[in-house]
């Protein structure tokens, strides 16, 4: 066991999936002589050469569906988009190409493919980097989509996701990378579709991904002092879904806030409370809370940027609102 | 003749006005050679009218594009490869299918939305795929295959496997990103592709005029140090030599070529297109040089007996005639759950 960084845990994840296996490659902007936007791919290039870590140009579309292309004759392409705000002129690859080729060609083809990078809001980048993409990608079938909040889960996950035969959209928090976290030595995988408890609660299940979840660890320890328990659990995946985790959590506090940064209407935390009230109804003693960001493009200012933000004393209030502690 | 009028600059796509070469001297051939290259045409405009009659019979649905009257691109093109070597197409690849070696009772039974069909009902028209004979699919997102073709020659390259990726795409797909970024990165990275721009005249129903500025699509290639080709697509003996050359040029310099071939659909866009963007005249006249009947012309040319010609189309006739009946007579399609995410 080691205390390492979320960035070095997903270079280390790389890093071993190349040496395990030839067919493994990462193609990206800035992946190989500049070692990575946000050096995750650090050092990379040195040890695996420009055959296998290939600096693209700025044609996201392009590389993404070169990805797909040689990932249908065996290849395992991982595609780093600098920030998944860039996916979006790549999406006609991953949703038409990526996801579907496998249906479309009744299981002759499939897709072994990550598509990763960071995404979520940084610090003052703006509304066209700020963006958190996820449920756009969790809303489509022939996807899975994994958001690892810590450097342990950012491993496991990561070589898990190589070794998938499916298309992967791995998004990373962009504000996590110097988060440090106890990582597990050696070839350990995490299961695509398990979820994890961060915090064991009795009072109140609080549900997030990614950054959130930081958010959320914050929140349950200041509520503690009051007296307030909270179980932080992180789904880890959005698809698949670990809906049991979940539902036993809340079937044992009867109180549930779901924590996303991302924006509130079609936001996937709405799927995640539809999948409470179904099978937790008799169980809730309260109204599942949302906490989201706000429904605008994120502005640059500081003070504004936090505003829009899901902040500790956000996650604070819907707890205490889902406990009838305040209106 | 059909010629544009003076007050009208832009001319009507004629066989004359749009056609590279002006001497139309044959190719050098033989029976051997062209006789199978015409049975598969045949077979192909055959199958198409097959599938045009079941459809109007509302046993086909969706969309449902032809490719009658560019049957010698698709055929020449892939008689210029290996066994092994990739084609990726998109929503208009009965024929490029069929070239490959996916079998008419594949097909049909696909576009009848058939158990039995190439992707057991799950694809139709538009998405036909089969791995046994690396045919690589057909899309219907257009220009966004590109990308994928130069995939696929990334991974011969990658492994160093000396296969060679051919793309075809209409010259409608010459104006999205995925084209040009498919070329882009092809050029850049040496990427052993052929990207084969039918031009047949019309993006859907938009003239080559009114949705290119320079409506010489091959020029393309210059901007990116390509390799390129532009020659007429209604010899299907000339198609296959002058993909040939791009080929292998791909196949031992790894460089990719950027091939025009200048043909021209006769049927609409899609089943549902009645052509009113053009007139009959133009239609007719392109009928004139039908690729089928010059190939026809050409093998008693040099030598194969009408008899065996004979035998050959109704070989031919015989072989849709019994796709047909397989398509008609299989079982229903009956999974969709099953292909979605691979298990294990």
């Amino acid at each position: 066991m080691a205390v390492i960084s979320y960035r070095e845990a997903l270079n280390q994840a790389m890093r071993e999936e190349m040496e395990r296996d030839a067919n493994v490659f990462v193609m990206g902007e800035e992946v190989g002589h500049y070692n990575g936007a946000y050096k995750v791919t650090q050092g990379m290039l040195q040890r695996f050469s420009e055959r296998r870590i290939i600096d693209a140009p700025i044609a996201e579309m392009g590389f993404a569906g070169i990805g797909v292309g040689a990932a249908m004759v065996g290849l395992r392409p991982i595609i780093e988009f600098m920030t998944f705000n860039f996916s979006l002129v790549a999406i006609d690859q991953i949703v038409n190409n990526a996801a579907k080729i496998y249906q479309m060609s009744a299981g002759q083809f499939h897709i072994p493919i990550v598509f990763r990078g960071p995404g979520g809001p940084a610090v003052q980048v703006g509304s066209q980097h700020s963006q958190s993409l996820e449920s756009f990608y969790a809303h489509v079938p022939g996807l899975k989509v994994v958001m690892p909040s810590t450097a342990a889960d950012a491993k496991g996950l990561l070589k898990t996701a190589i070794r998938d035969d499916n298309p992967v959209v791995f998004i990373e928090g962009e504000t996590l990378y110097n988060s440090t976290w106890e990582v597990p030595d050696g070839d350990v995988l995490i299961p695509i579709g398990k979820g994890d408890i961060k915090r064991a609660g009795s009072d109140i299940t609080l549900v997030a991904w990614s950054k959130m979840v930081w958010t959320c660890l914050d929140a349950a320890k200041e509520l503690a002092k009051d007296g307030i328990e909270c179980e932080v659990v992180d789904p880890r995946t959005l698809r698949p879904l670990d809906v049991d985790l979940i539902v036993e959590s809340v079937t044992k506090t009867g109180r549930c806030v779901i924590v996303e940064i991302g924006w509130p209407v079609a936001g996937f935390g709405a799927e995640v409370a539809y999948q409470v009230q179904k099978h937790c109804l008799d169980a809730l003693d309260a109204p599942i809370e949302r906490v989201t960001s706000e429904d605008v493009p994120m502005p640059y200012a500081k003070n504004l940027e936090d505003e829009v933000q899901p902040q500790v004393h956000d996650v604070v209030a819907a707890v205490k609102r889902a406990l009838y502690l305040e209106a | 003749m059909v010629t544009a009028s003076a007050s009208d600059p832009k001319p009507v796509p004629t066989p004359d006005n749009v056609r590279v070469e002006d001497d139309d001297q044959p190719i050098a051939t033989t029976a051997a050679e062209l006789g199978p290259l015409y049975r598969q045409m045949l077979a192909i405009r055959r199958m198409e009218e097959a599938s045009a009659k079941a459809y109007s019979q509302g046993k086909i649905g969706g969309f449902l594009h032809l490719i009658i009257g560019q049957e010698a691109v698709c055929v020449g093109a892939t008689a210029a490869l290996e066994k092994d070597d990739y084609v990726v197409a998109t929503y208009r690849e009965h024929g490029h299918a069929y070239a490959k070696g996916v079998s008419a009772r594949a097909i049909l039974a696909e576009l009848y939305g058939k158990k039995t069909g190439c992707v057991k009902g799950l694809g139709g028209s538009m998405h036909i795929f089969d791995k046994a004979t690396n045919f690589l699919g057909g899309y219907g997102i257009v220009g966004g295959h590109v990308p994928i073709a130069a995939g696929a020659a990334f991974a011969s390259k990658y492994r160093d496997d000396k296969r060679v990726t051919l793309c075809f795409f209409g010259e409608g797909a010459s104006t999205i990103g995925g084209f040009a970024e498919g070329l882009s990165l092809a050029a850049l990275w040496k990427l052993p592709v052929v990207l084969i721009c039918e031009n047949n005249q019309y993006s859907m129903g938009t003239p080559v005029y009114r949705s290119l500025a320079v409506e010489d699509v091959s020029l393309r290639a210059v901007a990116h140090g390509m390799a390129r080709d532009r020659f007429d697509g209604d010899d299907v003996v000339k198609v296959k030599q002058r993909i040939a050359e791009a080929v292998e040029r791909a196949r031992t310099t790894g460089e990719p070529t950027l091939v025009e071939v200048v043909t021209y659909r006769f049927r609409g866009h899609s089943m549902s297109d009645p052509g009113l963007y053009r007139t009959k005249d133009e239609v007719e006249e392109w009928k004139r040089r039908d690729p089928l009947n010059r190939s026809r012309a050409r093998l008693l040319e040099v030598g194969m007996p009408e008899a065996d010609i004979v035998a050959l189309e109704d070989d031919v006739r015989a072989e849709i005639e019994d796709a047909v009946k397989f398509a008609e007579d299989s079982p229903a399609a009956d999974e969709y759950k099953k292909y979605v995410i691979k298990e294990g």
